[in-house]
């Protein structure tokens, strides 16, 4: 029932390049999601003066590099094999708190000059910063941004050009669902995955599964079964207590580790939580590898 | 136990929740004891007057917290008319510091009058200052801030003559664990049997052969006590008795958002985390607390640890002042 993602022949690692206006939010995003700042923290963020790459060393390792706002990347002197040669997906950051139009005309520029030159390049746009504003108003101005930027394509000839649409905020679960959505699209192995997880659910009479990648706590893969956001963060919540419990009671391991080197630790870690009503397990998590 | 004797041995403790009207003091009782999210503190309303709420915690303890209202009037008649009535017999007094407020020197002058008011009429209370919002202030600056508003309060409590070892000061912020290390504070001085407590659970430890147990308070997740045996004791993480408190009330939220029930109704059974490192399990221990209890990496010590503890239930119970349902008679 789900499409199968497109573009997903590139080798190695998942590689996102951020792009948008100054200030819309872009460092802020991969702090947050990637190097677990805090969102509050991101008031004291400096501006990004010139192209900056990490990689998360993970599960799958993800490379991540933000594009400063002024750079000329379309221009014929900026060097477009670096930044896009083997990008995975462009994601685009509208800040919706923002007189969000003005950023249509960059984002326009850049998507056709990704059609035209570098077209396995996902592009992403994410309307940013929906906390603090009405239903109404995010629904209106995703609406809108997602209708200029259709029509303004369409017009320049690239009406087929496939632009995926995401409302986030770093202070809910948004920015992970939607990071996690972005990833599993340039994953060669999601078709598997999925495979195996809904064998699972259906063998152990499981609800719902995710695949977490436990530092960065973006899914790399669910069943197929309807997904809910609340599910995802009862699952992400609980990932945050494994994690934090482990971190607070495992600072033996590698002092133990450099003194004894036989020591070989190979026991897979496992949690649950169980419920007074029922007394049924309620969330069940296992670890495949660290 | 009838109900005089439960009354007697039942103990009130008046706690005064005090500082300038913006300050932060409904926040953080709404927090700790109302099952808040940080982000929900935004709906309070100025307390008008004092709102009075009593806690029933731990044991034998009945917690009597005065939220005092800050505004200007309202700091005016408790010190006039009402002074007798709001200082007498205080057990705790908690006053709150807005670190980010712009007047900085009429907060200090507002301090000043209390504590004279409190000196005169609870002269052996204790105080608790709390250096309040401090997630205002960027990372590097935090210590150097925290420190020069503490000395200057400091030394207004010596002038009205508390002693040193009477006053005690912690940075909060609603956004960190940290106000549950200041309030695990105050809580731990009320505690009126915390030896008599500490000295089961060590024996308990001793059995199960345990790392760390963690007893905390359900409703509010603040850490009661604790014991530590052995190497953990060089466990690097000395906030993590805070940190616990935190994680298990996010938890205790996020469940409540999935399942659709009020946060105040959740409560799990069991908790437990395996890891090759160490096992970990969280259960009931009385009607009001939960037991966190850290063990060696060992299947079987592990089970036997959970059984143990049911079993030290019984003796336990005692300690609460809860009157045992049937129900709860036929548990044990
Ligand atoms: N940044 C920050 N804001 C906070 C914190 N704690 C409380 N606030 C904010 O401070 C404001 C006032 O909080 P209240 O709890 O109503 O203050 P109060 O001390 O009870 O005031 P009165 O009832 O008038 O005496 C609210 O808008 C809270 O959101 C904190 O730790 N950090
Ligand atoms: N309200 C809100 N503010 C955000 C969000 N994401 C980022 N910000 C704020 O936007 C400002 C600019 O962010 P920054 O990441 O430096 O933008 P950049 O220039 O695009 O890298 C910072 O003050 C962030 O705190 C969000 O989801 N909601
Ligand atoms: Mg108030």
């Amino acid at each position: 029932t789900r499409q199968p993602a497109q573009h997903v022949k590139r080798k190695g690692h998942p590689k996102l390049l951020f792009m948008g206006l100054r200030k819309s939010g872009k460092s802020s995003v991969r702090k947050v999601v990637f190097e677990k700042l805090s969102p509050a923290d991101t008031l004291f963020l400096e501006p990004t003066p010139r192209m900056e790459r990490a990689t998360l060393q993970s599960f799958v390792p993800i490379e991540t590099a933000e594009i400063p706002p002024n750079a000329p990347v379309t221009a014929p002197e900026f060097d477009h094999r670096a930044a896009f040669g083997n990008a995975g997906a462009v994601i685009w950051v509208v800040d919706v708190q923002d007189e969000y139009l003005n950023a249509i005309g960059d984002l326009i520029q850049t998507a056709v000059f990704l059609a035209e030159n570098y077209p396995r390049v996902n592009f992403e746009v994410f309307i940013h910063k929906t906390d603090g504003l009405s239903e109404e108003y995010n629904y209106e101005a995703f609406r809108e941004v997602r209708q200029r930027v259709q029509d303004e394509l369409s017009d320049l000839g690239h009406g087929d050009r496939s632009v995926s649409y995401h409302q986030t905020s770093i202070f809910d679960y948004s920015i992970f669902e939607a990071m996690s959505k972005v990833v599993q699209r340039l994953l060669p192995q999601l078709p598997a995955m999925e495979a195996l997880l809904n064998k699972l659910c259906s063998t152990c009479r499981i609800q719902k599964a995710y695949l977490f990648d436990t530092s960065s706590k973006i899914y790399v893969a669910t069943d197929t079964s309807p997904t809910f956001l609340r599910d995802y963060e009862v699952c992400s919540d609980y990932v945050d207590v494994i994690v934090d419990i482990k971190q607070i009671y495992g600072w033996q391991k590698h002092e133990r580790q450099s003194q004894d080197t036989t020591s070989q630790d190979d026991s897979v870690g496992e949690s649950l939580v169980t419920y007074d009503r029922s007394g049924d397990t309620y969330i069940y998590a296992r670890e495949i590898d660290e | 136990m009838n109900t005089t004797e439960r009354s007697k041995r039942q103990k009130q403790r008046k706690v005064l929740l005090m500082g300038r009207s913006g300050a932060g003091k409904s926040s953080m009782r709404s927090i700790i004891f109302s099952n808040y999210v940080a982000k929900d503190v935004r709906r309070l309303g100025a307390t008008v007057d004092v709102e009075h709420s009593n806690i029933r915690f731990m044991g034998n303890l009945m917690l009597n917290l005065w939220d005092c209202g800050g505004q200007d009037s309202f700091v005016e008649s408790y010190l006039t008319n009402q002074r007798s009535h709001v200082f007498t017999s205080v057990a705790v007094l908690i006053f709150v510091f807005d670190i980010s407020s712009r007047e900085a020197a009429a907060d200090l002058l507002n301090f000043a009058s209390t504590i004279r008011a409190l000196h005169e009429f609870s002269p052996n209370s204790r105080v608790f200052i709390l250096i309040h919002k401090m997630d205002l202030i960027p990372a590097d600056q935090k210590s150097r801030v925290f420190q020069q508003r503490a000395v200057e309060v400091r030394s207004t409590c010596e002038d009205e003559g508390f002693l040193e070892q009477q006053v005690d000061f912690w940075a909060t912020s609603i956004w960190d664990q940290s106000l549950y290390r200041a309030w695990t504070q105050v809580i731990y001085f009320l505690v009126p049997n915390a030896t008599v407590i500490e000295r089961m659970l060590q024996k308990l430890a001793e059995l199960l052969d345990a790392r760390e147990l963690v007893l905390y308070e359900r409703t509010t997740c603040l850490v009661v006590t604790h014991i530590t045996r052995g190497s953990e004791g060089q466990n690097p993480y000395s906030d993590r008795f805070e940190r616990l408190s935190s994680i298990l009330k996010t938890h205790k939220h996020s469940m409540a958002k999935h399942t659709g029930t009020l946060a105040s109704e959740v409560s799990f059974a069991e908790m437990q985390v395996k890891t090759g490192e160490f096992m970990f399990f969280i259960t009931r221990l009385t009607e009001n607390t939960n037991l966190a209890v850290v063990m060696p990496s060992d299947e079987a010590t592990f089970n036997a640890a959970r059984v143990n503890v049911q079993l030290a239930r019984q003796e336990f119970a005692h300690l609460d002042i809860v009157e045992k349902r049937s129900k709860d008679a036929a548990r044990f």
